[in-house]
């Protein structure tokens, strides 16, 4: 009975802050609906590690790689002073980042625990220093993108991505998108032997399961997933860097899956959002802003190991784990 | 004669300089439980680990119904119709005594690679879990957690699961280990059932239960096998005596 | 490539590799007896090389500015295990690469703090400054094999406590089972304090020999994190034979991989793509060897 409350207290959450975000920009100026846009998109990103880390326990600590992949998807397919087209760039940059994430992920769902936490990170870092390193891409400086993409099919523009508005919409939808596919999956068999991989891969193996197969589709899924979110950003700034690939960002979304909290899909749209808020606030603090947040990183780290989701759970009713999962 | 499900000829195991088990031959038919007993060391847990894959043979082979399963992985021996429940309780200590066991009758479907429908809505996965819970008599308990429950109801949960794959042959380690009485009881019953249509290997120490229970014992002692045969002749036999039974009167 | 200048690569993929192997042992002892990821590992690199820097300046020697930067890393290194990693210890690694990711983000900014974002050198110390001629115009720095000499002295040493001191034998008996230990009266907080600051000392220490033939600059200890955990998953987690095996492997391939010049196809592999070098071959072992070369899977 708790979990019927619980999911349907938060389907209401869920549906005003739907209702909310609808109808921000028509309230707000446009810095903050830039600045919503861009939680939007690393709550996109933040759900897509939960796929791997709250659900499945594969602690990637290399997943921007496949964010910053799309990114550069996105700025080798964008001819010089044109654009690219929306409808053909963005399907190519989430296949792209997905079958990146296949290929790593052949290498390193083999491996565990530790092992699993050092191979993503030195494959996310072989891929920082390629195109960090050669001139395939811009090298240190990047690629800019000149022109955003145009969303023309068939000779009718719905959308312009050059209007801050419509791009804060497109990210909207492809959130809300991202969010009921995730919970799709999750539903299914397949999300449903994730979790018991997670819990005690040893005994899934024995029950029949060739484990290895649903870890690499899960990476695979999640790499496709974080190449929505990096080309939408990459859309947005109209750069991109040899950073959208660095393990600062691969750290950062960590903490935001945690600080939400994991196996949720909602604690880290939460997660995304209070650490963009508070990179602002101590941005606006101090110079060495940095400094703040790796403390808040290590106090969280220590006093919320649940996440705010655990904290709101441990304050309002004790969490119903019946199946395993919402 | 019945068929036999499960051989193994001249099964070996070493690990490093130590062998476990050495030239280990036997064979399980259907409708048969087959007992393996022996004192502690003696190789059986190694033996059950390699029938169910988790362990890869040294040497020797492994055939289930006459197909050669040496050396294939736990899955690859599951998926041919190998159930295997442990000697330390191994469950999804999260999930509900259901979800456990619909999470292994959900291994039968051909794959699991399915992200649509709700996994919940499969429904002859929903009967399958449902009937392996019965039959171990915790229908009531279908919605707690696992976690939650005894020791003794952990271990049922261990069974149900290995049921819930329709196993042909099931690689029983302990299951009575740190049952009550009354568990005991049930599950020999159900042991008892199962036989009817299934193949069994048991690995117990409960001695009035394997008495009670098996058609063929095989006794290990040291890695080897001492002597294989019906439980009269076990019993009686004075070199299992010497080695086995004597010591297992005052445990 | 003449003799010569492959016997200056060789030395110096040695020395580079020798290097690596200190950082390596450090963290894999880390891991190994106390069960701790700590990424902020290569953080004490740099803290060593700028340490360095920083009190040759101040002491005026770097002499002085060796064994006193020691002394401050395994202060550092005994109050960081006290106040935080202590509360690590039962967590899941998942927790322990969060908060010292969050060290990194922390030690990162101090640096900033303390000594600026310049990229900063170190001369070699005089009494090292020789060269040994080998023709009329190479010659190989004494400095750099003094820098070998110490990593294999250490090694040396590091072998003989753990495995011939009754504190080695704690340490060794506090991997297994830390409650038996424990029971033993053994006290295993002390062990951990001391083998915790002992092996960010090592990173520390590593830094502080290099810095005078490598640059101090910010990002230094990132990098070198990177390429350690390559050593460790190459050679084998738990394994110190595979860490040394492992390290030299890569500071060949490494060394070799600046310096040769390889076409493809009309492609230019090396030495534009040298850094993949060391990639492509974590790639290979992970494939045949996903416990690593020496490694047993923990």
């Amino acid at each position: 009975m708790n979990a019927i409350a619980d999911s349907r207290a938060r389907l209401v959450m869920l549906g005003v802050a739907l209702v909310v975000l609808c109808l921000l920009p028509a309230f707000v100026e446009k810095y903050y609906v830039q600045f919503v846009a861009k939680i939007m998109v690393m709550a996109i990103l933040a759900m897509s590690l939960d796929l791997l880390l709250g659900y499945t326990g594969l602690v990637s600590f290399g997943h921007a790689a496949f964010y910053g992949a799309a990114g550069y998807v996105l700025a080798l397919l964008t001819p010089q002073y044109q654009a690219a087209n929306f409808w053909t760039s963005f399907p190519l940059a989430i296949i792209g980042a997905g079958v990146l994430a296949m290929i790593i992920g052949f290498f390193v769902v083999r491996t565990s625990g530790i092992y699993f936490i050092m191979v993503t990170l030195a494959f996310a870092q072989m891929l920082y220093f390629l195109f960090h390193d050669t001139k395939i891409a811009g090298g240190n400086d990047g690629i800019y993108i000149d022109v955003r993409p145009v969303a023309e099919i068939f000779g009718w523009q719905p959308f312009s991505l050059d209007d801050f508005v419509h791009r804060y919409y497109v990210v909207l939808v492809a959130l809300v998108v991202v969010y009921l596919l995730l919970r799709m999956v999750l539903r299914s068999a397949f999300g449903h032997v994730l979790v018991g991989i997670k819990v005690n891969e040893h005994r899934m193996m024995s029950l029949g399961y060739p484990t290895f197969r649903y870890k690499l589709v899960c990476f695979s899924l999640a790499g496709a997933i974080a190449g929505v979110a990096g080309y939408l950003y990459s859309v947005d700034a109209g750069v991109v860097n040899p950073e959208y690939l660095g393990w600062h960002l691969s750290g950062a979304v960590m903490m935001m899956v945690i600080l939400g909290g994991m196996g949720s899909l909602v604690g880290p749209m939460l997660g995304a959002a209070v650490w963009l808020l508070l990179e602002l606030l101590f941005q606006g603090m101090t110079k060495h802003w940095q400094l703040l947040m790796g403390g808040f990183v290590v106090l969280a780290t220590l006093f919320l190991p649940n996440g705010l989701i655990g904290l709101a759970d441990i304050v309002s009713r004790r969490r119903d784990t019946s199946d395993g999962h919402d | 004669m019945t068929e036999v499900v499960l051989r193994t000829a001249g099964l070996t195991r070493h690990f490093g300089g130590l062998t476990a088990v050495s030239g280990v031959s036997l064979a399980v038919r259907q409708r048969e439980i087959h007992a393996v007993i022996g004192p502690n060391g003696a190789g059986k847990t190694t033996l059950i680990n390699m029938l169910s894959g988790d362990l890869p043979p040294s040497s020797g082979r492994i055939t289930l119904l006459d197909q050669d399963i040496t050396g294939l992985s736990a899955n690859e021996i599951s998926r041919r119709g190998v159930g295997r429940s442990y000697q330390k309780t191994n469950v999804f200590l999260p999930f509900t005594a259901f979800e456990n066991c619909r999470l292994a009758a959900q291994s039968r479907l051909p794959s699991s690679m399915r992200f649509v429908r709700p996994a919940l809505a499969h429904r002859a996965v929903n009967e399958a879990a449902e009937k392996a819970l019965a039959a171990v008599g915790l229908r009531d308990k279908a919605g707690t957690a696992v976690s939650t429950l005894s020791h003794g109801e952990q271990r049922q949960i261990e069974i149900a699961m290995t049921l819930a794959t329709q196993p042909k042959l099931l690689l029983l380690d302990e299951p009575l280990a740190g049952m009550g009485a009354e568990e005991s009881v049930r599950i020999v019953e159900l042991l008892r059932q199962l036989v009817r249509d299934h193949a069994i290997l048991l690995v117990e120490h409960d001695m009035d239960a394997v008495f009670a229970l098996a058609n063929v014992l095989t006794v290990m002692v040291n890695g080897t096998v001492l002597e294989t045969g019906a439980p009269a002749q076990i019993r009686a036999s004075k070199q299992v005596q010497q080695a086995y039974l004597g010591a297992e009167e005052g445990a | 490539m003449d003799l010569y200048t492959f016997l200056i690569q060789l030395l110096n993929g040695v020395q580079y590799g020798l290097l690596l192997f200190l950082l390596a042992s450090g963290l894999t002892l880390v891991f190994g007896i106390m069960g701790i990821i700590n990424v902020a590992h290569g953080s004490f690199y740099m803290i060593g090389a700028y340490l360095a820097w920083s009190l040759s300046e101040h002491l005026g020697s770097f002499w002085i500015a060796l064994p006193a930067g020691i002394v401050l890393t395994v202060l550092l290194g005994m109050l960081l295990e006290w106040l935080l990693i202590a509360r690590l210890y039962q967590r899941d690694h998942l927790y322990q690469v969060l908060l010292t990711y969050g060290l990194i983000l922390v030690f990162e900014e101090l640096r900033s703090l303390l000594w600026g974002d310049d990229v900063r050198g170190i001369g070699i110390p005089g009494a090292l400054s020789a060269s040994i001629p080998l023709t009329e115009t190479l010659s190989y720095p004494v400095y750099r094999l003094w820098i070998s000499g110490i990593c294999v002295l250490l090694a040396v040493a590091m072998y003989l406590v753990i495995q011939r001191t009754r504190l080695g034998m704690m340490i060794r008996a506090g991997s297994s089972n830390r409650e038996m230990v424990q029971s033993l009266g053994i006290n295993i907080q002390f062990v951990y304090r001391i083998v915790f600051a002992a092996g960010v000392t090592l990173a520390a220490l590593a830094g502080m020999i290099a810095a005078p033939v490598s640059s101090v600059f910010p990002g230094m200890g990132n990098q070198v994190l990177i390429v350690c955990f390559v050593v460790i998953v190459i050679g084998g987690l738990g394994s110190v034979k595979g860490a040394m095996v492992a390290a030299l492997l890569i500071g060949l391939v490494d060394t070799f991989g600046k310096v040769i010049h390889l076409d493809i196809g009309g492609v230019k592999v090396l030495p534009e793509l040298s850094s993949m070098g060391v990639y492509l071959l974590m790639a290979i072992v992970l494939l045949w060897r996903p416990a690593g070369l020496f490694g047993t899977k923990p």
